[in-house]
C-alpha cells in the first residue's frame, strides 16, 4: 500500500540526500560547501529559503565550525545534519571525536573525495577511511537510492536513546553525487513518522539526580569536561560498548524501513551476491559494486563460481557476517578505494583478512587498491581480478598480496 | 582522587558529571603552596577574587582569609598579584 505512494524523482546523489534530510524533520543544519558535497547544502538552503522546512540553517566559516555547531545543537536536543568531503572532513577530524565522545547523534553525509596533494576533486575513500576509528557509525551506499534510504535510517539509528552515536552516510563523489538516477521517495509524512521525535535517556546529574541527557538551562548538566587517567578509559569503553550494541539497532531500523519502503540492502551490514557456492569472490564498497555485480553475472553465465560481498556497514564492522559469508570461499580479492601508505594494503583488506584469521577455513585473501582520485574501475579490470583469483586456485601461489589495479606502470 | 572509583557500567555516558566538582579534590597537583603572612596582609580581598580555582575564601565570622588546599593547584597568581607581598609560595612539605 505504502509502496504505491512512493514517487520516482530524477535526482543525483546529493539531491537525494538533501531530499531525505528535508523529509526527516531536521532542526539544525550547519555546513560549509565543498565539492562534491556542495549540492546537498545548496538544495537544502533552497528548502529553507522557500519555507519548505523549519530548520535553522547555519552558514559557518569552516567545516571545523560546522561540525562544532551541529555538536552543540545535538547535545541541546536538536536533530542535526551536516555534509562534507575530503579536506572538509579532514578539518573536522578533531570534532569528530568530540561528537562521538559527547554521544551527540549528528548525521553527516560524505560525498567521498580524494585528499590533497595533488589536489583532486574526484572520488576515492581516503577521506572517510581515515576517520574509521573516530567513533562514528559508517554506512557506505552503493547508489543514490541507497544514499537517500540510508540518510533517513541514519537519524533513527543515531538518535536511538540506547545508542546515541553519530552516523556518516558515505557515497561516492561524482559517480553518485553528480549522476542522475531514478530515486523512489517516500511521502513526507511516512518519513516523518518513521524518524519520529527525538527521545532522551535519563542520566545522573551532578546533584546525583536523574536528568534528561541534553543541555537545558532549566536542568543544568555538565558533559565532556576534564577526564583524566581515572575515568577517560571508562568513557571510551562505553563508546566501544555502544558500537557493540549498534548492530541490533541498525538491523531493526533497516528491517522497519524495509517494511515501509520494500527496499533492503542485504541484512543492513553486508550485501552478498552469489556467495553460497562461490569459489572466488570480490569484496567491495560503494558504487564500484554495481560493476562487480555485472562481472559476476558474466562469469556465472560462463559457469565460473564467482561471487561478491558488498560491505554496507564498515563501522561497526560486521565481523560474524563477514566470516560466515567468506569462510567457504577459496580465494577472495578485497577492493580498497584508499591506500594506507606503508601499511600492508588498504583498510578494508586489513579488516577482512584479520577477521578471517579465526575462520574454520582460510581462503586466500588478496588486495587491490583501485580508483584513487576518481580513476575509473571498468569491467575488464574486475575481470582481470577474478582471473587472478582463478590463477591462485590453479597454481596455489599468490604473486602479490597487495596490488594496484588500474595504475599505469 | 583516592576515592573509590566506579566501573564503566556504573557511570553516566559522555562524561556527564554525576557529582559536583567540589567532590573531586585537585589540591594534590601542586608543588608549591601559598602561605600568607598575617602581618603584611591588609585584607584587601584581591586574592579571593583572582584565584582561578575559588580556593581562597574570606571567612566572615573570623574576618580571616583561608586557603582551601584541597583545591589550590599552586599556580601562584595570588602571590604574584598581592599588593603587599603578603603571600609566599612554599614548596610542599617545607612549611
Amino acid at each position: 500500500m505504502v509502496k504505491n505512494q512512493q514517487k520516482v524523482l530524477a535526482l543525483n546523489g546529493d539531491e537525494a540526500v538533501a531530499f531525505a534530510v528535508k523529509q526527516s524533520d531536521v532542526d539544525v543544519v550547519a555546513a560549509y560547501p565543498i565539492t562534491p558535497q556542495t549540492i546537498i547544502v545548496e538544495r537544502f538552503s533552497e528548502y529553507v529559503a522557500d519555507g519548505e522546512v523549519k530548520t535553522e540553517f547555519v552558514c559557518t566559516e569552516s567545516e571545523h565550525s560546522a561540525l562544532t555547531a551541529c555538536l552543540a545543537a545535538a547535545v541541546a536536543g536538536a536533530r542535526t545534519f551536516t555534509a562534507s568531503a575530503s579536506a572538509g572532513l579532514a578539518l573536522m577530524h578533531e570534532i569528530l571525536y568530540v561528537t562521538s565522545g559527547c554521544r551527540a547523534p549528528v548525521v553527516m553525509a560524505i560525498a567521498n573525495r580524494a585528499l590533497s596533494a595533488p589536489i583532486n576533486i574526484h572520488c576515492d575513500h581516503s577521506d572517510s577511511m581515515v576517520e574509521r576509528d573516530c567513533g562514528w557509525i559508517q554506512i557506505y551506499a552503493e547508489n543514490s537510492q541507497e544514499a537517500y534510504d540510508s540518510t533517513i535510517q541514519a537519524f533513527k539509528i543515531a538518535e536511538n536513546r540506547d545508542l546515541l552515536l553519530p552516523v556518516m552516510v558515505c557515497f561516492d563523489g561524482f559517480f553518485l553525487s553528480h549522476t542522475l538516477e531514478n530515486v523512489n521517495v517516500l511521502p513526507d509524512e511516512v518519513v516523518q513518522k518513521f524518524v519520529g521525535i527525538r527521545q532522551f535517556p535519563l542520566v545522573l546529574n551532578h546533584r546525583g539526580k536523574k536528568a534528561h541527557f541534553k543541555l537545558d538551562p532549566n536542568n543544568p548538566l555538565t558533559m565532556g569536561p576534564l577526564d583524566l587517567y581515572d575515568y577517560y578509559f571508562e568513557h571510551k569503553r562505553q563508546q566501544e560498548e555502544a558500537m557493540q550494541e549498534a548492530p541490533q539497532i541498525i538491523r531493526r531500523v533497516h528491517d522497519e524501513y524495509a517494511e515501509i519502503s520494500k527496499r533492503r540492502y542485504g541484512n543492513g551490514f553486508i550485501d552478498p551476491y552469489y556467495l553460497e557456492d562461490a569459489d572466488i569472490a570480490v569484496v567491495s564498497m560503494g558504487s564500484t559494486t554495481g560493476t562487480v555485480r555485472a562481472v559476476v553475472d558474466q562469469l556465472r553465465g560462463k559457469g565460473v563460481k564467482a561471487g561478491l560481498l558488498r560491505l554496507r556497514t564498515f563501522r561497526p564492522l560486521p565481523v560474524t557476517d563477514i566470516v560466515r559469508a567468506l569462510e567457504n570461499v577459496k580465494a577472495v580479492a578485497v577492493l580498497d578505494r584508499s591506500n594506507s601508505f606503508g601499511g600492508y594494503g588498504g583498510a578494508v583488506f586489513h579488516e577482512v583478512r584479520h577477521v578471517l584469521y579465526d575462520a574454520k577455513s582460510h581462503p586466500y585473501v588478496v588486495n587491490y587498491v583501485y580508483g584513487l582520485g576518481g580513476r575509473d574501475m571498468p569491467p575488464d579490470i574486475i575481470q582481470g581480478i577474478f582471473a587472478d583469483l582463478q590463477e591462485i586456485l590453479k597454481t596455489k601461489r599468490v604473486k602479490g598480496y597487495v596490488q594496484f589495479a588500474g595504475v599505469r606502470e | 582522587m583516592s576515592q573509590e572509583q566506579k566501573g564503566w557500567k556504573e557511570i553516566p555516558i559522555a562524561g556527564v558529571c554525576w557529582k559536583p566538582s567540589t567532590e573531586y579534590p585537585t589540591g594534590d597537583w601542586k608543588t608549591f603552596k601559598p602561605v600568607r603572612d598575617p602581618k603584611k596582609c591588609t585584607k584587601c580581598l584581591l586574592c579571593p577574587i583572582i584565584c582561578p580555582d575559588a580556593a581562597i575564601k574570606w571567612i566572615k565570622t573570623t574576618e580571616e582569609i583561608e586557603f582551601d588546599y584541597n583545591f589550590c593547584k599552586g599556580c601562584g597568581i595570588c602571590a604574584n598579584e598581592c599588593p603587599t607581598q603578603a603571600i609566599k609560595m612554599v614548596r610542599e612539605g617545607e612549611a
